[in-house]
Formats: structure tokens, C-alpha cells, sequence
């Protein structure tokens, strides 16, 4: 097949996960890509995408089956073929204190790239993405997104023929990935082969050829019109009368012949099972909806994935947490914070309510994490005031600190202590007597399935069951409020459906929490959030208070991403203003 | 290997150094505050050492404790009685007793050969052993004196003249500073490079690197030739500390001193580069360059411990240990020259373990991730 | 507070000791180096390589030389026959002494003359060049003795008699044995605490700690349980093996000897932690364990004696814990210390261990952001 750019034949790869256990990254998989179009390559985690493209690069060798580049094998010319190849690793490696400048010029040394070919090549690429008033900053001082660029141009310093994407858009502020998106896709028409892997699934929309894996193993491949196609007449828009569409999309999801119900903007986007025909309750309006590639995604996999234990979940723990008393439960004031001369967060203020589910929403960069480190009490603010249970936690005691709950960006845990030996720490240092440290462990093994990986390194884990554990250690405590930073980054689109599951009971049992992320479309479940980027905020209010801010008669019902780009481009235009 | 992508690494390793200071530190700051630290804080030569005399005061045994009022080695203090004298013994207010008899002028007149007794402190065996030849050395001045006062030849069959070639002060600096040179170049090498390629696979900056075109040979190349340049420099502050600043003669050529020292470099930076590659994490690339490298050179290397007078198991071992040869060449081309056989054997054995570190450091970093 | 520390202090002996890998570098290398340096480390010199260029030939002559054939501390290599034969040996590091008799020594004693004989030693270890003068001293001063009362000689007004105290041989094991307790231990409390916070900094866990209500004494206290009991650990053992395997007596309290290992691994784990609060990363924090064990090490009077320093280096090696634990360790094994002579290095110990902790505390609470 002379338009394949990428063949792989039945192909096994196997790692030795420690402890003598073997993990199958891929078992036996075949699949072509086809040469000159972008090939979106989907699945949740531990799916083998990662060990696909680092097979395709030459990176590692499969146990068995073949692997073909443009028809030359990649096992055994590797190094011939890897030329023709760029690799864009998911973290891709810039060396941060070279300037944009020198990292180019090292990638261009790297790829062999002639000397008068090459400055033209600079201009074009800086050009290209935007970067070149940048040229002579240093890699670590740019943002997520212009980082990103940076490394794509390193990349395609040497026009490569087969262009590897491992999620390039990952943490990427909206704008910025539109800017990324356009390069490809003008890569693309200037005829290279584009595989790229993404957890934005709107992505996919955009892609000529999708293929999906799951566990190793392909589940489908096909163009996304296809893969819409058995979703035609699942798809629904719901719309209640008074307009409660948390309260509607707990009851929808629980509704049977559903498999998927979803916030979207003012309405609830539920996915119905085959066969299945809506059935909509008193006050409910359904209106038939295009099909989504998402929707496919999730229709396909649902069906193998365990549900969260809605009931236990919702009943809590047998104590239940002792509830604050309604009212301001975290306070911001004008809250500043510097590194040097460089101002992380610049003046930020809010409150949030008892119960709450409060989001700081914003791209890589935007100053969240700062903003989240000084309300846990983990960094001293510059100038303003913040209160957080009434208490400031960088001088609070530990009977203070005993009432949060904290997840942090990573889920970082002790790589090197077992599930059981992580769990067993967090209740200890949380003070659990032996009696309610012994159900507290239990209840943690059952409401987030860790039972069977109790023996397991922490390390080991996949990142979904990364994120259950650093959740459940953070609530062992029972915390009347809980602090999450990031905690969907890296995770699949069904475990992220899961954890906001869990959220949302959480809120329901009187639990104050605060989360930050950077998907956009999860603002919906926020109750209110405040939008920020480059450490000020654009925006707060409610989601749909946001994303009134940018209808227009075009656009009547705007996303919350539309919502973000339209501030961004405001804020930006009032900054011009006052230089 | 390839000429414009070595350059291209080689620059980017170069630029990287010049932005993080702290491989300069440690390239040029360090050996410059250790070896003044060690050169002159490490010395053999026991001065002014604090002893006992308790004797009475008979001109015949005052006559004797003037030697050792003159000598430049001891602190004299006199104790009234031997219990006193043993009590600061013990409490090491003192480290050794002379003890003269109250009959000792009587028999020394009456050629009755009086016992002078001395006790050392042999808590510190070394120490001992030359205190114990400072009060002989007092003695015999003695007696030759006695001897010329009596107007006869010395009483003594044969005495010793002893010649101390390359050192003839016995200054113990002379021997330590250049094995201290061995042993800071040590710690400089396993320091510079022990982390350089984790820093690349921990920063995801490795497998960037391996999707492009470059051969492991050119990464390695380019982390051995920047670090080789800085080992150098720190290399020759100390050559010049240990002539200029602690004055010890250099016999030898520098030519010599500095093909030995490149090639002891290239060794101790391919060791670090070995335990970089091989390590797992940081934790454990650590600790093995902290086991491995400074107590071994320090105790293993001829440094301050005689290898010759190790039980032979332990002296094989020793051949394993890179500073063995280095120090030997060092202390042989300060101490008496370019003397080629010495020079040449531990030269060949450096070659071989620069050989064998790099070597196996290469055939160990493949060009995969797994 | 206690069921918090003791979580803790679980975590701590887990995270740095499940590892197989990280067990057995923190177990396997101090045991072998304890065997190897026990062995290595001795100023004694045996089998001292000569030798002879004998123009004499006479029947004096040989006997004198027979005397150092027959010692255990010469082992003759050459029988030279010409001057110009001396440099080359010695230049070449085959022997490290010749020992030149001139044709005039057996007539000469033999006439009641006093007679010289020359030592040629290799000066490029000057205290081995010592060591060696003074063995082929008492090789000679014992011919002397003999030969004086064969022949008649008038004996010398005085002779010394040299008893050395607490080690009569003056075996240099005894010495430096002990000292390799000191400095093991001191190697293993600095691993195990110096990388401790700063491998939770990188790995993002220290956040994680300081938002639970543990306060930071608390975490510096379970941070120095693990230090505590490994160094504990080791330092027993390796005792035992000084005792027993290579025969250094123990003559001392055992009470003083673990009161000063609890002050120094207490004020060990003080500098690890002060190390490991200051530093950002683990590379940080093995340069700071580097920076410090180096000089702690070479200047603790472990090899050299701190009374040949210069008087400012001397002033330095207050800071040095080893230096004081060094003089417990000899003091309690040999000399038959009790508890009671050794109070001023307690006092240093004890006011470096507070120092220390007190600092690490300041420098782990100030250094969080």
C-alpha cells in the first residue's frame, strides 16, 4: 500500500511493571496510517498510545510484529528512517535556561540542517508560530502554549514526512491551542503525515482519520464522520423548566437506557444506550442533537467501565463530616504574589460559600497554583488577605489544617509505598484512631476500587487510579473543605466524568470545594469560578453569568471557551489602551 | 558521530554551564577552598608536642631535660611527681612522660647506666612511633655530648647516617598535598558528571534528543569534552596552589603532570558518567557516588596509607581504584621527577580504566527507552 | 501528636528502605568498607622493601645484616654492587631503603672504632621514610647492644626504656579501627537525612505533608527516627565486628561510648536536615552532603592529628562532630574511659546537635515557600 506512512503489524510490547509483574502496552496491535492526512489517535489511559508513538519513533523496540515507515522497517533502520520522522514527546524536552534562539539552533545542529538553509528556515518557523519577539527569552520564562510551539518548530526544523504528535495540546490556554491547531493542519495541507494523540476530544472532530485503543488493543479506526454515525438519534440536548441542571443531570444519569449524561453550557447533553428511546420526565424538554466524537468515545467504552458507587458516595462516610456553619468559608482580598520581579498573581479577590463548588479556572501559567499554594498556607502572599474557615493557613495549627483536604497538581504521592501503605499514612498523620482508621481504609478500598491494587506501588499506578488515590487519601479525614489542583489534567474523559461524580456528592454533603483546572468545559460544574490568566482575573461569577459575557446576536448560546477567548481578547485590547 | 551535531551539543552543554553556575563552582571554587583547607590542615609532622618531664634536680638530669627544652618538637612541662604526670597522660593534657629516677645523676656518674623512662600515649600508634624517635633523637644528642665532655669517642658501635632522598625535611606536605590533588580531582569529576544524564531523562529532554538523528556517541561526547575542559582548569588552580601557595617542589615536568592528570579526568568522568547512566534515581546515584568515590581514594588510594603495608587481598583491591595511580604519579613527578617506569605503568593503567568506564558507559546507554 | 509522628516516622523507614536497590546502598557498602578499611588503614609498615650494598663483606657486616634478614619488618629485594645501581631501585619504587656499608666497617669495629653505616630511604612518603628510619634504628641499636657487651665497649651512662600506654605495640588498627565506627556512621546519617526533604520537594509530597496538620517539628522529629536507628544500627554492629574480628580491646564504659553515639548521630542528623531544608533538589542536597562529610572527614583527626593544623584550621574542627566522638570512641576503647573524662566532648556534641536542629528547623520553616 503505497499512501500508508505507517504500518504496524501485529505488534506486542511489554514492560516489567516491578514486583515480577509484566503490563502489555500493546497486544497485538495492526493498524495503518494513512500518509498526508492528521490521524487523531484516541483512547482513555493505559491505552498504548504513548508506546505507539514511541515505537513509531524508533524509541523502542517491539516483542514482536513489524513496524514499517513509509514501507522501510523501523526496527531495523531505526536510525535511517528517524530522519524522516519529527517526535514531538509528550513533555517535550527544551532545554529551559537556553533562549528560544539557541534551542533552535541546537535542534538544527541535531537534524543536520545546512547553514543558509537555515535561517530562512528560522523565519519561517518563528513566523509560523508567532514567537519571534521572543527569540532571545529563555525557554523556561515562556508560557504552556508558547513552550509548546517552541517545541513543535524544534521539530519541524527539518520538514519531517511523518510528524508524531503525543498531546500537544495538553495544559494549552484555548487560544494558543487554536494557534497550534492552525500550523498542523497547514502542515498537513503541505502534505505531512500527522499522527497525533489528544485527551480534548473536540480535537478529534478536526481530524481527518481517527483511530481509537483501548487496553492495548484497537477498537476502531475510521473518519469522525463515522465514528458519529451510530450516535445519530442517541444524542440529546435536555432543558428543564426551572433551569436546575446540576439536580437534572444527577437524575438523567442515573436514568436507565442513559449512558452519559453531560453539562453543556445552560443544557444537559445526555448519550442514550442503543435501542434506547428518551423518555423525558415532567418538565424536560428534549431536543435531538448532533452527534459528537466524544459521544462515540464514550458510547464505546462505557460499557466495559465500572460506575461510581452512587450510593455510597452519597451516603458518606457513617459519621459524616461535621458541616461548617453556612456562610464565607474561604476568603481572597486583593491577593498578590511575586517571584522576584516577575508577578505570578496580581491582585485577586473572591469568597466562597459553604458547599460550595468554586473554580479558578485558566491556562497553564495563569497563576492558579500560586493563588491555590497561598490560600493552603504553602506560600506567604506578598500583600493582601485571605482566610481560609476563618483561619490564615501558613500560621494556622494543626487543628486548622486538619479541616482541608488537599490533592495536589500530579497527584503526587509516595511513589515507592504501596496503595495500602499511602492510605495507611495520610490517616495516620491525620491523627485516625484505630477503630475509625480501620473503616475509614475500607470505605477508601470500596468507593474508589482500590482493594485489588492495595499491594501496588504507587508508582505503578495508572494516572486515573493515580487520581482516585491521592482523592482518597486527601478525604480519609473527612475535610470540610477540599482543595484540588488540576486534578483532571492527564485524565482520560471518562475518568473525569467519574471524579466530577464524586464532586458533586461531595458538595452535596456540605463539603466546601475548590478546584482549579484547565479544561474549560469543566466550569459547568462549578457553582461559581473566576477566570484567570496571566495572574489576573478576567472574569468571576457563575458559569452562565461567564459565558453571557461573550453572546453576541451571532452566537447566542456561547461556550465557556468562547466565553475565555473573547475576555482574553478584551483584556488584552484594554491593556493596549492604557500603554 | 557527526561534526555539526557534536558542535551543536558541545555549545548547548557550554551554554548550559555558563547559565548554571554551579559547575563552575564546583569545577574551580571547590578544589581551590578544599585544598587549602586540606594543605594545611593534613600534616604528619608532629610540632610542639606537650610532654612530661619529672626529674630531679641533679645538674646530670637537668642537663638532659635541656634537650629537650631546645628541641623544636616538644612542649616541655615539669610534674613534681610521677602521679601527677601519669594523671595528665590520661587526660591527654600531655602526650608522653620522661621520667628520670632521683638516683639518676648518681648512677650516670658511676657509669651505671641509669634507665630513662619513657611513656607515650599509643592511642594514636603513629603519633607514638615519632614522638618515640624525637625523645631518641634527644638522647643520643645526649649522650654524644656526655661523650665529647668526657673527651672519649661515642660509646655507640655503628650509628646510622640517614639520607631521606626527594624529602630530605621530611615534610609530610610534600607527600600529601599532590595525593590531595588526586583526591579532590575525584570528587570533581564524580560531582561534575555524576547527574548530567538523569538531569536529560528527568527533564524529558533525553527523548527529544533520541527522536532526532544524533548517535549515543554524540551525546556522550558532548557530555565528556565540556566537563574534561572545567576538570582541567580546576586541575591546573591546584597544580598551581600546590607549587606557589604550599611550596612544594615540582621535580617533574608539567607536561607530564598534565597528560597524567587528562587522562586521570577522563577516568573519574567516566565513572561519574557510568553511575549517571546506570542509576535509577537521584537518591541511589548519590549515595553510590558518595560510597564509591571520596572514602575509597581517600583510604585505598597510597594517599596517607602505605599501600604496601595493606594484607594482600586489600592491596589487590586497591587496583581498582583509579586515585591509586594517580596519587603514585602525582607524588612521583612533585616528589622526584619524570621517572618513566613509575610514570608509564600507572599511566597504562589509567588508559585501561578510562578504557573500561567509558566503554561499558556506552554500551550501556542504547538509544531506546527501555 | 504521637500517632501522627508514628505514621510518619512508618513512611519514612518505607520510603527509604523498601526499595531493594536504595536498601542495599545504604546496608551492604558500610559493613564491606568497615572489612576493607579495618585491613587497609594502618600506618604500621611491614616487609619494608631494601637493598644491600654491602663493600665490606666482612663477618660484622654480616651480621648486622643478618639482624635485618631476620626481622619481620624488612624483606630484602636486591643485593646491589655498585653506587650508580642505588637511584634506579629507589627511583622505581622497588625498594624503599638501601642500606649502604662501607669497606672500612668490619675493620673499624673490629679496631674499637665507632663505624657508620648509610640509609638511602626513599623520602616521597615522608612518614613512611619516618616509620622505616626508626625500625632500622632499633634493628641497629640492638647489634649495638651485643656487640657492646661482646666486645668489651663501655655500656652509655643511660639507656631508655619506652613503654608506650594503652597499645604497647603501637599497632595502628587499634587507632584507626574505632575511628571507622565514627565515620561510618557519620556516612549513613548523612544519607539518610541529607536527601530526605529535598527528594519531597522534587517529588512534590513535601506540599502534600505541610498541608496536613503535622507541624514542622514534627516532620523534622520523623524525618530523624530513621537516620537515628540505622546509624544506631550500623555503629552497633560494626563495634561488635572491631571486637571481635579485628581484636581491638574494649577497655571502657559501653554507657559512655552510646551516650556520645546518641549526641553525635543526634547532632549528624541535625547538619543532614540543616543540609537537606536548605536545598531545593536532590542534587542540591548530595553536593551539600559532599561538601560537608569531605572536610568533616579529613580534618576530624581520624588519619592526622588536629594538634599539626595550623591554629585556624584548628579553631574549625569545633564544627566538626566527628572530631569530638573520634576522642569518645578512642578514649572508651583503649585509654578505659568512663563517662565522666569525657564531659567536654559530650558538651560539644551536645551543642552542635542543638545548633544544628534548631537551624534546620528555622531553615525547613523559612525555606517552605
Amino acid at each position: 500500500m503505497a499512501t500508508a506512512a505507517l504500518v504496524f503489524k501485529d505488534v506486542e510490547k511489554r514492560f516489567a511493571a516491578g514486583g515480577g509483574r509484566i503490563t502489555e502496552a500493546l497486544k497485538g496491535l495492526s493498524v495503518e496510517i494513512a500518509a498526508g492526512v492528521i490521524t487523531g489517535l484516541l483512547g482513555p489511559d493505559g491505552a498504548g498510545k504513548t508506546t505507539l508513538m514511541r515505537l513509531a519513533a524508533g524509541l523502542l523496540l517491539p516483542d514482536r510484529g513489524q513496524i514499517s515507515v513509509f514501507g522501510h522497517d523501523a526496527t531495523s533502520e531505526a536510525r535511517a528512517s528517524s530522519g524522516s520522522i519529527g517526535y514531538m514527546p509528550q513533555r517535550f524536552g527544551l532545554y529551559e535556561d537556553l533562549t528560544v534562539r539557541e534551542n533552535l539552533e541546537l535542534y538544527a545542529d541535531l537534524q543536520g540542517l545546512a547553514g543558509d538553509a537555515r535561517s530562512a528556515r528560522y523565519d519561517e518557523l518563528l513566523v509560523m508560530t508567532a514567537l519571534g519577539p521572543f527569540g532571545t527569552r529563555r525557554a523556561g520564562a515562556l508560557s504552556g502554549g508558547m513552550k509548546q510551539k517552541l517545541g513543535l518548530a524544534c521539530v519541524l526544523l527539518s520538514t519531517p514526512r511523518l510528524l508524531l504528535l503525543d498531546e500537544p495540546t495538553v495544559g494549552v490556554d484555548p487560544i494558543s491551542r487554536r494557534e497550534l491547531w492552525i500550523i498542523i493542519e497547514r502542515l498537513a495541507r503541505e502534505g505531512v503525515t500527522v499522527l497525533m494523540s489528544t485527551a480534548y476530544l473536540d480535537e478529534a472532530e478536526r481530524c481527518q482519520d481517527l483511530v481509537m485503543l483501548n487496553e492495548g488493543r484497537l477498537l476502531g479506526q475510521a473518519g469522525p464522520e463515522s465514528f458519529r454515525a451510530p450516535l445519530v438519534g442517541r444524542s440529546y440536548l435536555v432543558r428543564a423548566a426551572d433551569g436546575g441542571r446540576r439536580r437534572l443531570q444527577q437524575q438523567l444519569a442515573h436514568r436507565t437506557g442513559v449512558i452519559d449524561a453531560q453539562l453543556q453550557a445552560s443544557e444537559v447533553r445526555v448519550i442514550l444506550s442503543e435501542g434506547a428511546t428518551p423518555q423525558p420526565g415532567p418538565g424536560e424538554t428534549w431536543e435531538q442533537a448532533v452527534p459528537r466524537v466524544e459521544d462515540a468515545f464514550v458510547a464505546l467504552l462505557q460499557g466495559g467501565r465500572t460506575r461510581v458507587k452512587r450510593e455510597a458516595a452519597a451516603a458518606g462516610p457513617a459519621s459524616g463530616p461535621v458541616r461548617l456553619p453556612p456562610g464565607v468559608v474561604i476568603m481572597a482580598r486583593d491577593l498578590r504574589r511575586s517571584f522576584g520581579t516577575f508577578e505570578a498573581v496580581k491582585g485577586v479577590s473572591f469568597d466562597v460559600s459553604t458547599g460550595e463548588v468554586f473554580g479558578l479556572l485558566g491556562a497553564n501559567g495563569a497563576g492558579k497554583t500560586t493563588a491555590f499554594r497561598m490560600l493552603c498556607g504553602l506560600l506567604l502572599p506578598t500583600a493582601g488577605k485571605l482566610s481560609v474557615a476563618g483561619a490564615d493557613m501558613y500560621h494556622a495549627g494543626a487543628s486548622a489544617r486538619q479541616r482541608i483536604g488537599y490533592v495536589s497538581q500530579r497527584f503526587v504521592l509516595y511513589g515507592n509505598l504501596s496503595v495500602a501503605q499511602n492510605l495507611q499514612f495520610f490517616a495516620g498523620v491525620y491523627g485516625l484512631g484505630r477503630a475509625a482508621l480501620d473503616a475509614r481504609l475500607r470505605w477508601a478500598e470500596e468507593e474508589f476500587d482500590l482493594g485489588p491494587y492495595r499491594s501496588v506501588n504507587a508508582s505503578a499506578l495508572s494516572v486515573g487510579y493515580k487520581q482516585r488515590l491521592a482523592l482518597a487519601c486527601a478525604l480519609l479525614h473527612e475535610p470540610q473543605i477540599l482543595f484540588l489542583d488540576e486534578p483532571t489534567s492527564g485524565v482520560d474523559p471518562l475518568a473525569r466524568r467519574e471524579f466530577w461524580e464524586r464532586i458533586n456528592a461531595l458538595a452535596h454533603d456540605g463539603v466546601t470545594v475548590m478546584v482549579t483546572t484547565h479544561f474549560m468545559e469543566e466550569a459547568e460544574y462549578c457553582d461559581r469560578l473566576v477566570l484567570m490568566s496571566q495572574g489576573e482575573v478576567l472574569a468571576s461569577g457563575t458559569p452562565p453569568e461567564i459565558r453571557r459575557l461573550a453572546q453576541t446576536p451571532e452566537r447566542p448560546d456561547p461556550t465557556m471557551e468562547d466565553a475565555f477567548i473573547v475576555l482574553i481578547a478584551e483584556h488584552e485590547q484594554s491593556i493596549r489602551r492604557a500603554s | 558521530m557527526n561534526r555539526m551535531r557534536l558542535r551543536g551539543l558541545i555549545r548547548k552543554e557550554f551554554l548550559q554551564i555558563m547559565r548554571d553556575p554551579s559547575a563552575i563552582a564546583i569545577a574551580v571554587v571547590l578544589p581551590f577552598v578544599l585544598l587549602l583547607l586540606f594543605g594545611y590542615g593534613v600534616s604528619l609532622n608532629a610540632r610542639r608536642v606537650p610532654l612530661a618531664l619529672v626529674a630531679p634536680h641533679s645538674p646530670q638530669a637537668q642537663e638532659l631535660l635541656g634537650g629537650f627544652d631546645h628541641s623544636p618538637y616538644f612542649v616541655p612541662r615539669r610534674y613534681a611527681t610521677m602521679a601527677a604526670a601519669t594523671h595528665a597522660l590520661v587526660r591527654r593534657r600531655v602526650q608522653g612522660i620522661v621520667w628520670l629516677r632521683s638516683d639518676f645523676g648518681r648512677h650516670v656518674l658511676a657509669r651505671g647506666n641509669a634507665g630513662i623512662g619513657v611513656f607515650v600515649n599509643g592511642v594514636d600508634a603513629n603519633n607514638a612511633g615519632l614522638l618515640e624517635a624525637y625523645i631518641r633523637g634527644v638522647w643520643l644528642g645526649w649522650l654524644s655530648r656526655q661523650a665529647q665532655a668526657q673527651g672519649s669517642a661515642l660509646s655507640v658501635p655503628v650509628t646510622v647516617e640517614q639520607r631521606i632522598w626527594f624529602n630530605a625535611a621530611l615534610r609530610s606536605r610534600n607527600y600529601l598535598v599532590p595525593g590531595l590533588i588526586a583526591i579532590v580531582m575525584t570528587l570533581i569529576g564524580a560531582l561534575l558528571t555524576a547527574q548530567v544524564v538523569s538531569r536529560e531523562w528527568e527533564r524529558g529532554t533525553m527523548e527529544a534528543l533520541m527522536a532526532t538523528p544524533v548517535s549515543m556517541a554524540d551525546i556522550l561526547l558532548s557530555k565528556l569534552i565540556p566537563y574534561f575542559v572545567l576538570g582541567m582548569a580546576g586541575m591546573a588552580l591546584s597544580v598551581a596552589m600546590a607549587v606557589w601557595l604550599f611550596t612544594v617542589p615540582l621535580r617533574g615536568t608539567l607536561l607530564v603532570l598534565f597528560s597524567a592528570s587528562g587522562l586521570f579526568l577522563l577516568v573519574a568522568l567516566g565513572m561519574g558518567l557510568l553511575i549517571s547512566t546506570v542509576a535509577k534515581n537521584q537518591f541511589i546515584s548519590a549515595t553510590i557516588a558518595i560510597v564509591t568515590t571520596f572514602l575509597p581514594a581517600f583510604i585505598l588510594s597510597g594517599f596517607i596509607f602505605d599501600l604496601n603495608s595493606m594484607p594482600w587481598p586489600v592491596r589487590l583491591l586497591t587496583h581498582i581504584v583509579a586515585a591509586r595511580y594517580f596519587v603514585a604519579i602525582l607524588q612521583t613527578v612533585f616528589g622526584a621527577g619524570d621517572l618513566w617506569p613509575v610514570v608509564l605503568a600507572n599511566a597504562a593503567a589509567l588508559c585501561v580504566m578510562a578504557a573500561f568506564f567509558l566503554g561499558l558507559t556506552w554500551r550501556l546507554s542504547r538509544k531506546r527507552l527501555d | 501528636m504521637w500517632p501522627r509522628i508514628r505514621a510518619l516516622v512508618i513512611k519514612e523507614f518505607l520510603a527509604l528502605l523498601r526499595d531493594k536497590v536504595a536498601r542495599m546502598t545504604m546496608i551492604v557498602p558500610p559493613l564491606l568498607q568497615l572489612v576493607i578499611f579495618g585491613y587497609a588503614a594502618t600506618f604500621n609498615i611491614r616487609d619494608i622493601p631494601y637493598a644491600v650494598y654491602d663493600q665490606d663483606g666482612g663477618a660484622a657486616s654480616h651480621e648486622l645484616l643478618a639482624r635485618f634478614e631476620g626481622s619481620s619488618f624488612f624483606r630484602r629485594k636486591a643485593v646491589l654492587t655498585a653506587e650508580r645501581q642505588i637511584a634506579p631501585v629507589i627511583d622505581d619504587k622497588r625498594v624503599l631503603l638501601v642500606i649502604h656499608i662501607g669497606p672500612q666497617f668490619s675493620r673499624d669495629l673490629l679496631a674499637h672504632r665507632p663505624a657508620r653505616i648509610q640509609v638511602i630511604i626513599d623520602g616521597r612518603n615522608s612518614n613512611t621514610a619516618a616509620l622505616a628510619g626508626n625500625y632500622v634504628n632499633e634493628v641497629v641499636q640492638g647489634f649495638d647492644t651485643e656487640w657492646a657487651a661482646t666486645h668489651g665497649w663501655q655500656a652509655p651512662p643511660a639507656q631508655l626504656v619506652v613503654r608506650s600506654w594503652f597499645n604497647p605495640d603501637l599497632l595502628s588498627r587499634w587507632f584507626i579501627v574505632p575511628g571507622i565506627i565514627g565515620l561510618l556512621t557519620l556516612v549513613v546519617t548523612l544519607l539518610a537525612t541529607g536527601l530526605s526533604v529535598a527528594r519531597e520537594r522534587e517529588s512534590g509530597t513535601f506540599d502534600q505533608l505541610l498541608v496536613t496538620p503535622l507541624g514542622s517539628a514534627e516532620i523534622l522529629l520523623g524525618k530523624s527516627v530513621p537516620g537515628f536507628v540505622i546509624g544506631l544500627m550500623e555503629a552497633t554492629v560494626i563495634l561488635v565486628a572491631a571486637v571481635f574480628w579485628f581484636d581491638v580491646p574494649f577497655t571502657g564504659s559501653l554507657v559512655a561510648l552510646y551516650l556520645g553515639l546518641v549526641v553525635f548521630l543526634l547532632s549528624g542528623i541535625g547538619i543532614g536536615l540543616m543540609i537537606s531544608s536548605m536545598s531545593v533538589t536532590q542534587q542540591q542536597g548530595a553536593l551539600g552532603v559532599f561538601l560537608f562529610m569531605v572536610p568533616a572527614v579529613i580534618l576530624s583527626g581520624f588519619a592526622t592529628p588536629i594538634a599539626n593544623m595550623p591554629l585556624a584550621v584548628q579553631y574549625l574542627t569545633y564544627l566538626d562532630p566527628l572530631r569530638y566522638f573520634l576522642v569518645i570512641l578512642r578514649g572508651t576503647f583503649l585509654q578505659g574511659d568512663g563517662a565522666g573524662v569525657l564531659g567536654s566532648q559530650y558538651a560539644g556534641l551536645a551543642a552542635l546537635a542543638l545548633a544544628s536542629m534548631t537551624l534546620a528547623a528555622w531553615l525547613f520553616r523559612h525555606r517552605m515557600s
